[in-house]
């Protein structure tokens, strides 16, 4: 045994409450408030996982968001998660943890042969490699061999996720000295202040290194303070990470709940915000630095006095700045024996009790297999250490920053960058502004808070003991001799970057992506300053030359359902419903989507659709069809400049419309393309109802609304939007009038007052209804529109009185087919982006009209003018074929290559005519009728007439029948 | 996300509005508008780097507004109701 639990002590556990759990089979206890690293440490498992790329063994290093090595797998009592941080993961009872990359576990992995041939695949080593035949082939076996977590397929959502919007003055990101004293100036300069922290309890390093702050031990002063802002009403929320500052300072939270919840995404709209997001330890730069038992410094301080975990008996402590010397004295205390390497020769301070100092001195090598036995400094000297505790200086946390655009600035005396001129709005405070000593923190945080223009009341004061000694950066150097280490995770080593610098991949972003330095889930936490202070002296350039590359967010993984939230299923893209669904269900419809409706696609069940389909069709042409048409649009256009509006806005000339007539016409785009296609009904003289394509309300109502505001000014047309208000029943067919007339709907149906394309108001059981002679069959048909709560029993009785007649009920299959038989265009399906309405055959108003309309020029063009543009047309087949593939191109053979010249875009059998129709869009067709044409499809070519677009009654008799 | 300022709503998310394109493209009337300026019209946008006059609509209350923004910084400058009668 080498690591440990101690007897006593470990502010975050609670011994009364112990836990076990699985780590690659084997079971692991610990107790309640353990992360799966601190008890995998307390239980002396040193191989938490494998590498990337070399398939190395690896231990813990840190113990928070920056690690880079334990990654593991987990489920079991929670839900299947990949790649988790050990060192930021709950233990919790009945885990099941794997580790990573690892086959059959992390001790004895069968790819660990993979090492041995290290030199020969440095970076870049497969693209340059594996280019012949084709990477792609390669891939597979590759990936499988180099990776991370493993998904669970079986993987089932918990439920959708919270996402809760925030507004507060102040966001103080980080619960540590900084972010507490913030927190309470802010407070107490009257502010609503809202206090995040990704760990479990507020502290941060407070938590485990020793301090005194106002007099108090830093324990009582954190406590306090966290009371008294609760006390305040103050918002704060640990286990919550601020991992991304977007446009005008929105801020993502992410927060983990220990109930086993999904994750809450918070989105703070903040007036300001602290980032007090502390700094990151980093590694030391020398020969198999990877090795396990070879940790962050403050680290193992921290899962001393948080875990009580002694992390080895013999240690090694290395360091080139004041902040191992705590972490020496602390382990020497509690029974290890430390020996402190400095890398200092001068300005370090005395050696802890029981500590033996070696200054000036640096790490060259550490050996050992499965984990570090020794270590040998540069001048040779050999020490035996089952563990090696490493400082390599600090990181300021300045990702938010970053992320919010703010520029870095070099510090050379902190060997960091450090944030520079200052972004609106978000101050940055202590270790994070490069702060080292508490007392330059609480400074730190008044200047901060000032900035923010807030009045500052009792700054904290350190009263403790302080670190005084600067830092002596120890970068990795060209050169080196041994395999040293700077990215972990992704196994990026200093001779990886000598090699990018001699490919000339000098540029920081290009060194990034040649290397993947800096590119695996802990995005460089540790690395990316080394990698590049590194290329900085390949190239004989300072650090802030070489630059950093850029910071995106997240600061750290986010479960996609944190994002998602409850957007799943039906609720990603919400259909709109019509009011008599459930009746249609009862008679058995079959419902699909059409352009964001949920509409009855045919009656009848599942089994045999086709069938169905073809009945209704047929029965609707014999006697009379019933058909909820209630997501056609009506939308209301009113007032004095209505018509004069209603002219400018469609292709046909409408304001000669006389009131209670209907007209048929297109709406075309300022490019001339017909963008929507309807009747434009006028109830009266300022009134008028665009009807418009289902599909299309919602982008005809925002077109109508731009020109309305946008040309003709809100004082004298008003647009309303009544398409949800009123259901649409319509009633088709040779009796249509037959079936109505047994209603009593109180207006006259006689042709005379009610002629086709006419509109007349009645009422159904003291309710209004409008009834308008419009045909989309063909067929003599009425549209009733009513009330839609009211709807329902006027379709009862339309059907009750309808079995008179054998009237059938037909969903939107059976109507396209009849409106293909008339040869009736759905827009969008037998028109393209490209579709002019002389193209269509309307070329009347573009020839006649004087007056402005929407896309008037653009219907001159030299594009517009030409002969051989696509023009709708009917394609028949001979009798007894199959109908046509819809998409199918027209083709003609053009210098022994096919040439499309059009393609079929409605095609159905029609069971009334007994053979097949299409519609098509094909070069010149208008002047072609008659002519055959090859139809491509797949390979084959069959031959096509070309025909007018109507295949049924095209005299319209039907209309009036 | 940004925050827009409908000039009858206030402060909403970006996401409940739409873009409707530059300000000031004015419409060119008639058949006889040489087609240059047409096609300026309906297919040639400034773009610029820096501060840009555009149209945005509210799809909440459906107003169509002019925002004056800065395209680098996403600093809104302004935001006025079409025609002013309603501005905010």
């Amino acid at each position: 045994m080498t690591a440990s639990r101690l007897a006593t002590g470990g502010s975050a556990i609670d011994r009364s409450r112990p836990i076990r759990f699985s780590f690659d089979g084997a079971i692991v206890h610990g107790f309640a408030g353990d992360t799966i690293a601190s008890a995998l440490l307390a239980a002396d498992v040193a191989v938490v996982g494998r590498s990337f790329k070399y398939h190395r063994p690896r231990g813990i290093w840190g113990a928070g968001v920056e690690e880079p090595n334990a990654l593991v797998d987990i489920g079991g009592s929670v839900a299947a998660t990949p790649n988790t941080r050990a060192t930021t993961e709950a233990a919790r009872d009945g885990l099941v943890v794997k580790s990573i990359n690892a086959t059959p576990n992390a001790l004895s992995d069968r790819n660990a042969f993979l090492d041995r041939f290290s030199r020969f695949i440095p970076a870049a080593f497969y693209y340059k490699t594996f280019m012949w035949p084709d990477w792609h082939m390669f891939e597979p076996r590759i990936r499988a061999m180099a990776g991370l977590g493993k998904v669970d397929t079986g993987w089932t959502s918990p439920g959708p996720a919270d996402q809760i919007n925030h507004h507060c003055d102040v966001l103080v990101v980080g619960a540590g000295p900084a972010g507490l004293a913030a927190a309470r100036l802010a407070s107490g300069a009257g502010l609503t202040v809202t206090l995040v922290d990704d760990q479990p309890k507020p502290g941060g390093s407070l938590g485990h290194r020793t301090s005194e702050i106002d007099g108090k031990p830093a324990a009582l002063w954190v406590e306090e303070t966290v009371a008294e802002l609760a006390q305040a009403g103050h918002l704060i929320l640990p286990s919550t990470t601020a991992f991304g500052i977007y446009d005008h300072n929105l801020v993502g939270l992410n927060q983990r709940h220990r109930d086993g919840r999904p994750d809450t995404l918070w989105r703070v709209r903040p007036r300001q915000i602290v980032l007090a997001t502390g700094a990151i330890e980093r590694p030391l730069p020398f020969a198999n630095n990877d090795l396990p038992g070879i940790m962050s410094a403050d680290a193992a301080l921290a899962y001393l006095r948080r875990h009580a975990v002694l992390v080895g008996q013999r240690i090694v402590v290395a360091t080139n700045n004041d902040s191992g010397y705590e972490v020496a004295e602390a382990l020497a205390e509690a029974g290890a024996e430390v020996t402190l390497v400095d890398i200092r020769r001068d300005g370090a301070p005395t050696a802890p009790a029981n500590v033996r100092l070696i200054a000036g001195r640096s790490l060259a090598a550490a050996d050992g297999s499965l984990r570090v036995q020794a270590v040998t400094l540069d001048d040779g000297t050999r020490l035996d250490a089952d563990c090696v505790l490493v400082s390599g200086g600090w990181s300021p946390t300045i990702h938010l920053f970053g992320q919010a655009r703010g520029k870095l600035a070099w510090s050379e005396a902190r060997a960091a960058f450090l944030p520079g001129d200052p972004v609106d709005g978000i101050a940055v405070a202590g270790a994070a502004a490069g702060a080292v000593s508490l007392s330059e923190v609480f400074a730190g945080v008044g200047t901060a808070i000032a900035s923010l223009g807030q009045t500052t009341t009792a700054v904290p004061r350190s009263t403790g003991p302080e670190a005084t000694g600067g830092i002596l950066a120890a970068w990795p150097m060209p050169g080196s001799k041994g395999r040293i280490w700077i990215d972990y995770q992704n196994d990026v080593t200093v001779k990886d970057v000598e090699l990018a610098a001699r490919e000339n991949f000098v540029s920081v972003e290009h060194l990034k992506r040649y290397t993947t330095l800096g590119m695996a889930t802990d995005q460089g936490k540790t690395s990316n300053l080394p990698g590049l202070a590194l290329m900085a002296a390949i190239t004989g350039r300072t650090v802030p030359e070489v630059g950093t590359t850029t910071y995106r967010p997240p600061f750290t993984p986010v479960p996609l359902a944190s994002f998602a939230g409850a957007r799943g299923a039906e609720l990603m893209a919400p259909v709109r419903r019509l009011p008599l669904e459930s009746v249609h269900r009862a008679s058995g419809a079959v419902f699909q989507e059409y352009g964001g409706w949920l509409r009855p696609a045919h009656y009848g069940g599942n089994a045999d659709a086709e069938r169905s389909i073809a009945d209704e069709a047929r029965r609707a042409r014999q006697s009379v069809a019933l058909f909820d048409g209630s997501t056609l649009g009506k939308i209301e256009v009113i007032g004095p400049n209505a018509a004069e509006f209603v002219d400018f806005i469609y292709y046909n000339t409408m304001s000669t419309l006389k009131p209670g007539r209907c007209r048929y016409g297109f709406m075309l785009s300022e490019n001339g393309v017909v963008f929507d296609d309807g009747v434009l009904v006028r109830l009266d003289e300022h009134r008028f109802v665009v009807s418009c394509s289902s599909s299309h309300v919602a982008a005809v109502h925002a077109r109508l609304e731009e020109w309305r505001q946008d040309r003709f000014g809100r004082g004298a047309v008003y647009i309303h939007n009544a398409t949800a208000e009123m259901a649409t029943l319509t009633v088709s067919g040779p009796n249509a009038r037959k079936l109505l007339e047994t209603l009593d709907l109180g207006l006259s149906l006689d042709d005379a007052d009610l002629p086709h394309m006419a509109v007349s108001h009645g009422s159904y059981a003291g309710d209004e209804v409008r009834i308008a002679r419009v045909s989309f069959t063909g067929d003599r048909s009425y549209e009733i529109s009513i009330r839609a709560d009211r709807a329902e029993p006027l379709w009862a009785h339309l059907r009750h009185a309808g079995r008179a007649f054998d009237a059938v009920v037909i969903g939107l299959e059976a109507l396209m087919i009849l409106r293909a038989e008339k040869g009736f265009i759905v827009i969008g399906k037998d028109t393209d982006g490209t579709t002019l309405p002389q193209d269509l055959g309307v070329e009347g108003p573009r020839t006649k009209r004087q007056g402005e309309f929407v896309g008037r020029r653009s219907l001159f063009t030299d594009e517009a003018s030409r002969g051989d543009r696509l023009q709708l047309v009917g394609l028949t087949v001979p009798q007894g074929e199959a109908p046509l593939p819809t998409g199918a191109h027209g083709v003609r053979r053009s210098d022994g290559r096919l040439r499309s010249q059009g393609f079929v875009t409605s095609s159905y059998q029609s069971p009334t005519l007994g053979r097949a129709v299409a519609l098509g869009l094909i070069e010149r067709g208008a002047a072609r009728h008659g002519e055959t044409i090859d139809i491509q499809h797949l390979g084959k070519i069959r031959t096509a007439t070309i025909a007018p677009p109507c295949a049924f009654d095209p005299a319209g008799d039907r209309l009036h029948a | 996300m940004q925050l827009f300022p409908c000039p009858f709503c206030g402060p909403r998310d970006e996401t409940e509005f739409h873009y409707g394109g530059d300000a000031g493209n004015a419409r060119p009337d008639g058949v006889d508008v040489p087609i240059e300026r047409w096609a300026d019209y309906l297919y040639l946008r400034t773009n610029p780097k820096g501060t840009a006059r555009e149209i945005w609509v509210h799809m909440n209350c459906g107003e169509f507004f002019v925002m004056e923004r800065d395209t680098v910084t996403h600093k809104v400058l302004s935001s006025t109701a079409l025609g002013g009668e309603h501005a905010a």
